[in-house]
């Protein structure tokens, strides 16, 4: 037994953290995050990282995938978040999931392929508003035309097709089948999101989506942990470089005990709580008894620590960590999407306990 | 990454709890008995369940670092509620002995240790050393003959020294040395008439530590561990490996067990005190600290079973716990509500928790000498000027 990353994937973080340092530096990332209008992804950054092959990570070899597992896609989501990329991962690594998972043959060999080279996006609609986030809890139905309206869609507008978590189980809708986008004025402007309204959208039922929808859910929950855990890690980081260097009273902050201990307190809020999506990604490839309360746990505790942290940043950095010119507020938005998309860790703590048959 | 408990640990887990089917409860039915727990440890240790990272030559089972395996033995001894290989009194001067003691040392101290043959209490704080430990007073001169060290000065805060038969103890040997290069690390038998112990009582009435007063006690030469002025670097061994990781999860782990218990066994407004969504939530929320001390000691186990670099968790570990035995005794509580204050009542144990969860962030290590020495040694942070937490 051991709690690991194999070489490999340290490797495939090595690979995405390079190409990230090299076309999502912060200058560029302010760029995208300022782009006059409507919030739109990095369409440069996300063609680089499908010519990597990142959307296959999941994929079936037999569609064009490479078969990896939820540990290989979360510790990319992670690279992503510390890097706060704007691109489009989430959903479309979602969808990917959703019909690998539970797809017809028909429907793989349709999607699969394509997704897996990024000629086609993917997202998923889960939210219903109202806190209504996961598959107990959707009120649409796919019957007779999919109507009805999802919120907080990741990258709707742009995508070519919707995974739309539905009463029946999970539905695939395609681009100009019935639906409108409007793209929400989200503070987290690096992952887009969009209300979309069906108004009798055709949509056509994943034969296996009521079964693999709480599965979908538990990976969608690991994921946005993994890009909590990221963005906190970097925001520690940051944090720790600035008092090294920001000087005040003759000498760097860093030498003074109040700040120190504040650094601390957010090292410690962090680096201990990676384990905690490795073991939701890790469960649910491997140890799917446990899958459903690790990935509750680790939405619920990163995406809170990661929402504190960012705001011990601005306290850390004093006033230029409360510009709009500095990293720290994309961070914080981005730790804002975190802690709401798919349910506040609240929500999550309560299905904790339920899970725990308390 | 493989954390998943295969056939092999199936096969593993069926032979521990076969063991301890066998042999606990013990058949007197006394649970306290000290010759009952030393029983189950011997035997424990002979079929290589417990103090599994020391050598056998020492007393040891010396068995090849397995996380999975060292779980499963922690899993099915608290199942069983069965004693643990938790040495009585300090064990911290085994691992100490294992660095840095000399072969003599070794096999005249570490196999005794662990039958609690030998019990240890830990001589480090004074009464004007206590974060700042260097500062420490207490002489040790070696005799005009060399055969032995006079020890005089006082010690304080000494957990268990009244049952205690030996102390490690940190001294100032070298008088003109600059300060930390001042002190010896040596070993002392603490039943002599130089040696006098007085109990303190603790806030939980309690009593668990001591004052110790040295009056010429005496130690033979040869019970000086590393070499004279080194003691500051022998004190800096820490725990490592298997045991110490795997094991220090065990009371968190117990005590988040107990409070669950509690919270469904404590009525309010006509249910269990667990229905309460506040109760339910913080539970929650505490169950992910306790995970990410799970999680990470896996990490930390495995890196260091793997020679990998990157751990830092250790440095962590202790106030990390602290914090969240505090967060856990504020939970309790909250649940004990009117039943909070009653220490003739069947909940003393939760308040005893309560308050006992304060010493932790002063024993071993203030919580605040536990941030420097993070801010240092984790972050990276410059060297405080003052303290030199890390020194």
């Amino acid at each position: 037994m051991n709690f690991l990353l194999s070489d490999e994937q340290l490797a495939l973080v090595d690979t995405v953290k390079a190409l990230l340092r090299d076309k999502c530096d912060p200058v560029r990332l302010h760029k995208v995050f300022d782009v006059e209008g409507e919030a739109r992804f990095d369409a440069e950054l996300w063609a680089a990282l499908c010519e990597m092959r990142i959307p296959a990570i999941m994929v079936p070899q037999a569609h064009g995938g490479m078969a990896l597992e939820l540990i290989d896609l979360a510790i990319v989501a992670e690279a992503l978040g510390h890097a706060a990329a704007p691109v489009p991962f989430l959903g479309h690594a979602l969808a990917a999931l959703a019909i690998a998972l539970g797809g017809s043959d028909e429907q793989q060999a349709k999607w699969l392929p394509r997704l897996a080279s990024g000629e086609v996006l993917g997202t998923v609609a889960f939210g219903e508003g109202k806190s209504a986030w996961l598959p107990g809890e959707w009120q649409l139905s796919a019957e007779g035309g999919l109507s009805g309206v999802k919120t907080l869609v990741p990258n709707a507008a742009e995508a070519d097709l919707i995974v739309v978590g539905v009463s029946e189980g999970l539905a695939l809708v395609e681009k100009g089948t019935g639906y409108t986008c409007a793209r929400v004025d989200s503070a987290d402007r690096t992952r887009p999101v969009d209300t979309v309204t069906f108004e009798g959208a055709a949509a056509e039922l994943l034969p296996q989506g009521k079964d693999v929808a709480s599965r979908l859910t538990d990976a969608a929950a690991a994921l946005i942990a993994a890009d909590a855990f990221g963005g906190a890690e970097r925001c520690v980081q940051m944090s720790v470089d600035y008092a090294k260097l920001r000087e005040q009273y003759g000498q760097p902050i860093a030498a003074f005990q109040g700040l120190r201990y504040q650094l601390v307190k957010m090292a410690l809020g962090t680096e201990p709580a990676r384990g905690l999506y490795w073991f939701a990604a890790h469960a649910w490839d491997a140890l799917p008894d446990k899958a459903p309360h690790a990935a509750a746990q680790a939405k619920a505790h990163l995406t809170e620590t990661y929402l504190q942290v960012t705001r011990d940043t601005v306290e850390a950095h004093g006033g230029i960590g409360f510009t709009w010119e500095h990293d720290t507020h994309i961070y914080m938005k981005r730790a804002m999407l975190d802690w709401a998309w798919l349910g506040s860790p609240s929500r999550h703590r309560q299905r904790a306990a339920d899970l725990a048959g308390w | 990454m493989e954390l998943g408990f295969g056939a092999e640990y199936d096969a593993f887990r069926q032979e521990v709890r076969d063991f301890i089917a066998a042999h606990w409860p013990p058949a007197d039915g006394n649970l306290k008995s000290r010759d009952n727990v030393r029983a189950f440890v011997e035997a424990a240790i002979g079929r290589g369940y417990m103090h599994r990272s020391i050598p056998r030559r020492f007393g040891g089972s010396e068995q090849q670092p397995d996380i999975g395996k060292a779980e499963v033995i922690r899993e099915e001894l608290s199942r069983a509620r069965a004693p643990s290989d938790r040495i009585p009194g300090n064990g911290l001067v085994v691992p100490t002995l294992l660095e840095w003691g000399t072969e003599e040392q070794k096999q005249r101290f570490i196999a005794p240790t662990l039958r609690g043959d030998i019990i240890w209490a830990q001589g480090f704080s004074e009464p004007g050393a206590g974060s700042d430990l260097a500062a420490l007073r207490t002489r040790a001169e070696l005799s005009p003959d060399g055969s032995k060290w006079i020890v005089n000065g006082q010690k304080i805060w000494t957990t268990g020294a009244h049952f205690a038969t030996h102390m490690f103890l940190l001294v100032r040997s070298e008088p003109d040395a600059p300060k930390h290069a001042g002190i010896s690390y040596l070993l002392i038998d603490i039943r002599q008439p130089g040696v006098t112990v007085r109990p303190l009582v603790q806030m939980t009435r309690q009593k668990e530590f001591n004052e110790v007063f040295f009056d010429n006690a005496e130690t033979p030469a040869d019970m000086l561990v590393g070499e004279r002025g080194k003691g500051w670097n022998v004190t800096r061994s820490t725990l490592k490996h298997e045991r110490s990781g795997i094991a220090a999860m065990t009371w968190p782990l117990s005590m988040f067990r107990d409070l669950v218990k509690l919270a469904k066994e404590v009525e309010r407004d006509g249910q269990s005190a667990i229905k309460d969504v506040r109760v339910r939530e913080e539970l929650a929320a505490i169950e992910g600290e306790l995970l990410s001390i799970v999680y990470s000691t896996y990490r930390s186990v495995s890196l260091d079973v793997h020679g990998q670099e990157g751990e830092t968790f250790t440095t962590m570990r202790k106030l990390y716990m602290t914090e969240l035995a505090g967060r856990m005794g504020k939970l309790a509580r909250d649940i004990l509500e009117d039943d909070f204050t009653d220490m003739g009542g069947a909940r003393l144990k939760w308040i005893e928790r309560f308050m006992i969860s304060l010493s932790m962030s002063i024993a071993g290590g203030t919580s605040n000498i536990q941030r420097n020495i993070i801010a240092e040694r984790v972050l990276g942070l410059p060297r405080d000027r003052v303290q030199g937490a890390g020194a």
